[in-house]
């Protein structure tokens, strides 16, 4: 039976914790259980409309040239949206943030960078009449070499996934090929430790596998509005998304959701809902684009795989007085979220123990893999998985029981963090002592009688120790990165400061410079809607042209009037207050 | 294509639609009737969100052809309760938090009320074996298997 421990929250609560504990029933049950819960997909339209999209074969490849002229004619088919259909088809999902470069278009340009990139997008009478046409829509590849390995893809001459970062690596700020924490001189006490460890760990992608696939239906409203039933997670993330890469104002863009049939971190990337009401738009009537099972479960996006390197130096009597890991995301082709997963995974390092010496490097690496997302998490879990097994290892090699072990060296109240902040709220000791209790698991006497509450941030427990850097300790450029160590950081020290200038691309690996990325600058200015009204309202002939650009040539970027998107608010990435 | 006709009995109303032959009974459902209960999770008969009853047996109406259930009783999770009186199964998987995200009570409830109208005192192997067919991605199906057997036991009690 669930306890709860109110004892432990008395003196950060004044209230009693009357409802937790207590059985409360949810308001949407009653709902659930008759049926009447309304998923996106659960909405009754007159004339609605099918989508489906035709997907890359290839891990890797240049489209040569697309023939839709058949699919076109088939029977049932109104619409047949392409790349140069999409206002501003370029994204990346943290861009609402200003984070990252977009980097990933709706659909396809001139190249399909991983198995199952949606190309072509057919929108039909039916589902059946849809899946039909999309077969006749002829594309012409050049496959080209493919990395799936997230350190093969870093190395000189491997082929270049994401032409955005052409070092196949997620570059931070425009700097920073990847995370970076020291905390004290590793290197110096591994070379005092009387055991150093380390281990590989490697994690598989992980489908979500919600029940409900992802999808939405997308319909022209009164007052050239755009209602959008939508399986989102985020449900004004998505509608943030949608307006961008659509390019028309967000309050165009009436949103209905919240009512998700599983997501899991499996429903933030916002998969159909910009090409569903794109088909809206276009052909005036209402279009519903869901995946089915098997494109959920090949092209939904996974939790990324990670490759991450655990070294510890441990003393005989059980300390860890070193830890550096190494670790690399799979963030697939293009970035999604797994740039904040890196930042999640270093804020976690070196997992809830005191280690006096502690340094990191995470990468997120590009590879012709389905791009991944969040899910449940993410950045965190892998890293927990490989620093736990880790633990029963170290505990082996030095003879101490593993409940024991992780007592030891457990965080406790006003310990350092390798982040240079104290330890506040720790409970790792309470924990394993219930969970040894709970198994049955003999401890020991003095194990027992541990506290959170004591021993912290005593003498060196509480301080920021002098460390060592080098030039990789500065800026992580491949080039810098067996640097000698040029400074040290007295004790104390807050913050490393940046003293070299980051080099430019394409200058470094003597890797060939990075081809031109492609624009998708919209053509028409900002202020105009894409379509101007009431054209949305009006059906489209399924064989006029877009009145989207692609025949013109992309307009170059007018200084000082890039969009911006979103209001003002908190960045958990940045921590500060950013447009 | 031509549309073919096709009637039933859904949840104890008489129903029509005009349908294509080859459409299955979870699309007539949901895009002829305008009946959401029944859940479309892969179309393939793996997963069990679209379970319905076809007088009285549990199928799943993805794999079922419309126009093979003309004239028969096709019930959903809609037509449980009698009016505003829940079924016992419904209040039990109130009272046991056997729905998550609720995409597959639906289909669990009409697996698990197939059950119970054949077996009403069934054992845990028997709840089990029942809702094999039935994937639920959120709860780990403990509470579902819990609120099934308290439903039988509650019918147990009012029966008493
Ligand atoms: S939708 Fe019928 S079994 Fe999955
Ligand atoms: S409650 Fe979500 S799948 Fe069962």
């Amino acid at each position: 039976m669930l306890e709860i421990r109110k004892d432990y929250f008395a003196n950060e609560r004044d209230d009693n914790l009357n409802v937790i504990g207590k059985g409360i029933q949810r308001q949407d049950m009653p709902g659930h259980v008759t049926g009447r819960s309304r998923y996106f997909d659960d909405h009754a339209f007159e004339g609605l409309l099918h989508l489906k999209v035709v997907r890359s074969p290839h891990h890797h490849a240049r489209i040569r040239s697309v023939d839709v002229g058949e699919a076109e004619r088939a029977p049932g088919v109104k619409r047949i949206l392409r790349a140069a259909d999409v206002p501003v088809n370029k994204n990346t999902l943290l861009s609402l943030i200003n984070f990252g470069k977009d980097d990933e278009p709706t659909l396809a340009v001139d190249k399909v960078h991983y198995k199952g990139e949606p190309v072509v997008a057919v929108i039909a009478e039916s589902e059946a009449a849809a899946m039909a046409a999309r077969k006749l829509v002829r594309i012409d590849y050049e496959v080209l070499p493919a990395v799936f390995d997230v350190e093969e893809a870093l190395k000189p001459g491997a082929p270049i996934v994401n032409e955005t970062y052409p070092n196949n690596y997620f570059e931070y700020h425009e700097k920073f090929d990847h995370q970076k924490l020291r905390f004290g001189d590793t290197e110096k006490a591994f070379a005092a430790a009387d055991l150093v460890i380390e281990e590989r760990y490697q994690t598989s992608p992980i489908e979500h596998a919600p029940t409900e696939t992802n999808g939405s239906i997308a319909a022209p409203e009164q007052d050239n509005r755009f209602v959008v039933h939508s399986c989102a997670q985020g449900l004004f993330f998505s509608l943030g998304t949608s307006a961008k890469i659509l390019n028309i104002e967000s309050n165009r863009l009436h949103f209905i959701g919240g009512t998700v049939g599983g997501g899991f971190g499996g429903k933030v990337d916002s998969l159909t809902e910009p090409l569903a009401i794109l088909g809206a738009m276009l052909t005036g009537r209402p279009v519903r684009y869901v995946l089915d099972r098997e494109e959920e479960m090949l092209y939904g996006s996974p939790r990324g795989a990670e490759r991450v390197y655990v070294k510890d130096g441990v003393m005989r009597d059980g300390r860890i007085i070193a830890r550096h890991v190494r670790s690399y995301f799979d963030a697939g082709a293009y970035t999604r979220l797994s740039s904040y997963a890196a930042i999640k995974c270093t804020a976690h390092l070196p997992g809830p123990y005191w280690i006096p010496n502690v340094s990191s490097d995470i990468y997120v690496s590009y590879t012709n893999r389905c791009p991944s997302t969040a899910m449940r998490g993410f950045g965190i879990t892998a890293a927990d998985f490989a620093l736990e097994v880790q633990m029963d290892k170290l505990a082996h090699a030095v003879n101490m029981d593993p409940m024991e072990f992780r007592i030891l060296n457990a965080y406790r109240d006003g310990d350092m963090k390798a982040h240079r902040r104290v330890a506040k709220n720790t409970a790792l000791i309470e924990c394993v002592q219930v969970a040894a209790e709970k198994a049955r698991w003999p401890i020991s006497e003095s194990a027992r009688r541990q506290s959170s509450l004591e021993g912290g941030g005593q003498r060196e427990r509480g301080q920021i120790p002098a460390t060592p850097i080098d030039q990789r300790g500065q800026i992580g450029r491949p080039e810098t990165r067996s640097g000698p160590v040029t400074q040290t950081l007295p004790a104390g020290t807050m913050r490393i400061p940046l003293t070299k200038q980051p080099e430019l691309e394409g200058s470094r690996d003597a890797r060939p410079v990075a081809p031109n990325v492609p624009r998708y600058e919209p053509a028409r200015p900002m202020t105009q809607p894409v379509v101007q009204a009431p054209a949305p309202l009006a059906p489209m002939p399924s064989a006029a042209p877009p009145p989207q650009p692609g025949v013109e040539p992309p307009a170059p970027p007018a200084p000082g009037v890039q969009p911006q998107h979103g209001a003002m608010r908190f960045s958990s990435v940045f921590g500060t207050r950013r447009r | 294509m031509a549309k073919v006709p096709v009637q039933f009995r859904l949840n104890g109303s008489d129903r029509a639609a005009f349908i294509d032959a080859a459409d299955n009974l979870l699309m007539t459902l949901r895009r002829g009737l305008n009946e959401f209960a029944p859940k479309y999770g892969c179309g393939q008969g793996t997963c069990g969100v679209c379970t319905v009853l076809i007088d009285g047996e549990p199928q799943l109406s993805c794999l079922t052809l419309a126009v093979a259930c003309e004239g028969r009783h096709v019930e959903t999770a809609s037509g449980m309760a009698e009016g505003p009186n829940l079924h016992p199964l419904q209040v039990a998987f109130m009272d046991n938090f056997a729905a998550q995200c609720g995409f597959c009570t639906p289909g669990m409830l009409m697996a698990a009320r197939a059950l119970l109208d054949r077996n009403p005192k069934p054992s845990r192997e028997e709840v089990i074996e029942a809702i094999a067919g039935n994937i639920c991605r959120c709860t780990g199906y403990e509470p579902i298997i819990n609120a099934i057997l308290a439903a039988a036991g509650a019918g147990d009690q009012k029966r008493a």
